[in-house]
């Protein structure tokens, strides 16, 4: 099978290594880098488990190369938290307000809001609601992670003013 | 849930990618560009493409333009590049307000104006704004350019006029005079999904009357198209919550869904009744 060599830095540290050209950047990064905490379940773009940021945005890890991901900067929920001893504040208010249930969905929704929140710090509910929608809580937790939201969203305001 | 195997290329320079594509294009060749359509179509092994030609290492193609009266969109501008500071005049409000109903957040961030156009899916919404707007593409081989206008372009479900050697080089929209009045209303089952039927309607405006309208039904039939019968019932008249009604209404009777889901018909009558309704500023339900 064709493979090419690719580097990249993934979470601030670079890497290298042999990548099937048809595999995915979410196989690659569980894989390959052994970062299991971007979760893969429909594997064709609809669930949003695997979303990860590339070069800050972000991204269905299934529907990315791992190829295209060469040279380019990726987060995954690992790289979220400013330090190990301390939470980004979307996770923070994910375990405060009962965010996560199972947790299966939990990578996703917080890579996607984190640049959501970026775009937009000050989100009314119902926008919340629209930016997750692609993403899936098979729990059906979301009232829950719209509250987490709302408060991280408040929070971040806090700490830029 | 995998691709099947394929060769990659990832082309430094765009001759160098139509070079690729007029050579693979024969071997079932394709264009990889934002990849939203096209890589889980390959996930589900419904696309078997033996050779990706990858645009977007090429420098220059995510180029958004106004001049001569024309909006440019380059074959790597994404749809979240939409915006309205972007685009001058209604023409940049109402790409801005389509964008939103594009697909989700982490979808537009990748996925592209042109790769859309190409797929053709007829319940696109960037479909739908080419179509009625009268758009045109830009379609660049070996052979040369050529500019296909959007009702020549679009030919059937997922089926265009591009040949297998052309990439999709631009999509070039008329920008609209301070003034021109539009509504655009899509329906869908959830955010984000695809449209049940989705309808784009402009006027331009001259003494309280209509002068011109445009009207485009997506999601319908098997490409999204203008409605003339429509168009002509409002043209030099004033707007009125039952004239529009009765255009919708037209409209609906004019149509040939692909499928005879009983609901499309009023889903469409609805949507073209609401996005009248936006663009001549009154109030209908």
């Amino acid at each position: 099978m064709s493979t090419r060599r690719i580097a990249l830095t993934v979470n601030g540290t670079r890497h290298e290594a042999e990548a099937p050209v048809r595999q995915h950047l979410g196989d690659f990064l569980r894989g390959t880098l052994g970062l299991t905490g971007t979760h893969l379940g429909c594997e064709h773009g609809v669930c949003g488990a695997c979303t990860v940021l590339l070069d800050g945005r972000a991204i269905r890890a299934c529907l990315v190369l791992a190829v295209q991901a060469e040279d380019r900067a990726v987060t995954t929920v690992e790289g979220l938290a400013p330090s190990p001893e301390a939470l980004h504040p979307l996770q923070a208010a994910f375990c405060a307000n009962h965010g996560l249930q199972c947790g299966f969905c939990t990578p996703g929704m917080l890579t996607t809001l984190e640049e959501f929140l970026r775009d937009c710090p000050d989100p009314t509910e119902e926008e919340v609601r629209v930016a997750i929608s692609g993403n899936l809580c098979r729990c059906t937790g979301y009232d829950s992670i719209v509250a987490a939201t709302m408060e991280a969203a408040r929070a971040m305001r806090e700490a830029a003013a | 849930m995998k691709p099947p195997p394929f060769h990659y290329h990832a082309p430094r320079t765009e001759a160098e990618a139509l070079a690729l594509l007029a050579e693979l294009a024969p071997e079932e060749g394709r264009i990889l560009a934002g990849g939203q359509s096209l890589v889980p179509a390959m996930a589900l092994r419904v696309a078997r493409p033996s050779h990706l030609i990858d645009i977007n290492g090429l420098p220059g193609l995510d180029r958004l333009e106004v001049g001569d009266g024309q909006l440019r969109v380059g074959p790597l501008v994404r749809h979240a590049m939409i915006r309205r500071e972007s685009v001058p005049g209604p023409l940049g409000a109402l790409l801005d307000k389509v964008r939103g109903h594009i697909a989700h957040l982490p979808i537009r961030t990748r996925g592209t104006v042109c790769g859309s156009l190409a797929n053709a899916d007829p319940a696109s919404e960037w479909c739908l704004v080419a179509a009625t707007l009268g758009g045109a593409m830009l379609a660049r081989s070996m052979r040369g350019d050529r500019m296909i206008a959007a009702e020549d372009f679009f030919q059937g479900f997922m089926t265009t006029a591009l040949e297998p050697d052309e990439l999709l080089a631009g999509l070039h929209l008329p920008v609209l005079p301070e003034g021109t009045r539009w509504g655009f209303h899509e329906f869908s089952r959830r955010a984000g999904d695809y449209a049940q039927a989705a309808s784009l309607a402009v006027l331009e405006m001259r003494a309280g009357t209509i002068a011109a309208a445009r009207i485009g039904i997506g999601a319908v039939e098997d490409r999204p198209r203008r409605l003339p019968e429509a168009e002509a019932l409002l043209t030099n008249r004033a707007p009125t919550a039952d004239l529009l009604r009765q255009a919708a209404a037209e409209a609906r009777a004019t149509l040939l869904p692909t499928d005879d889901d009983p609901t499309r018909p009023a889903l469409a009558e609805t949507v073209i009744r609401r996005a009248l309704a936006d663009a001549a500023g009154i109030e209908l339900p």
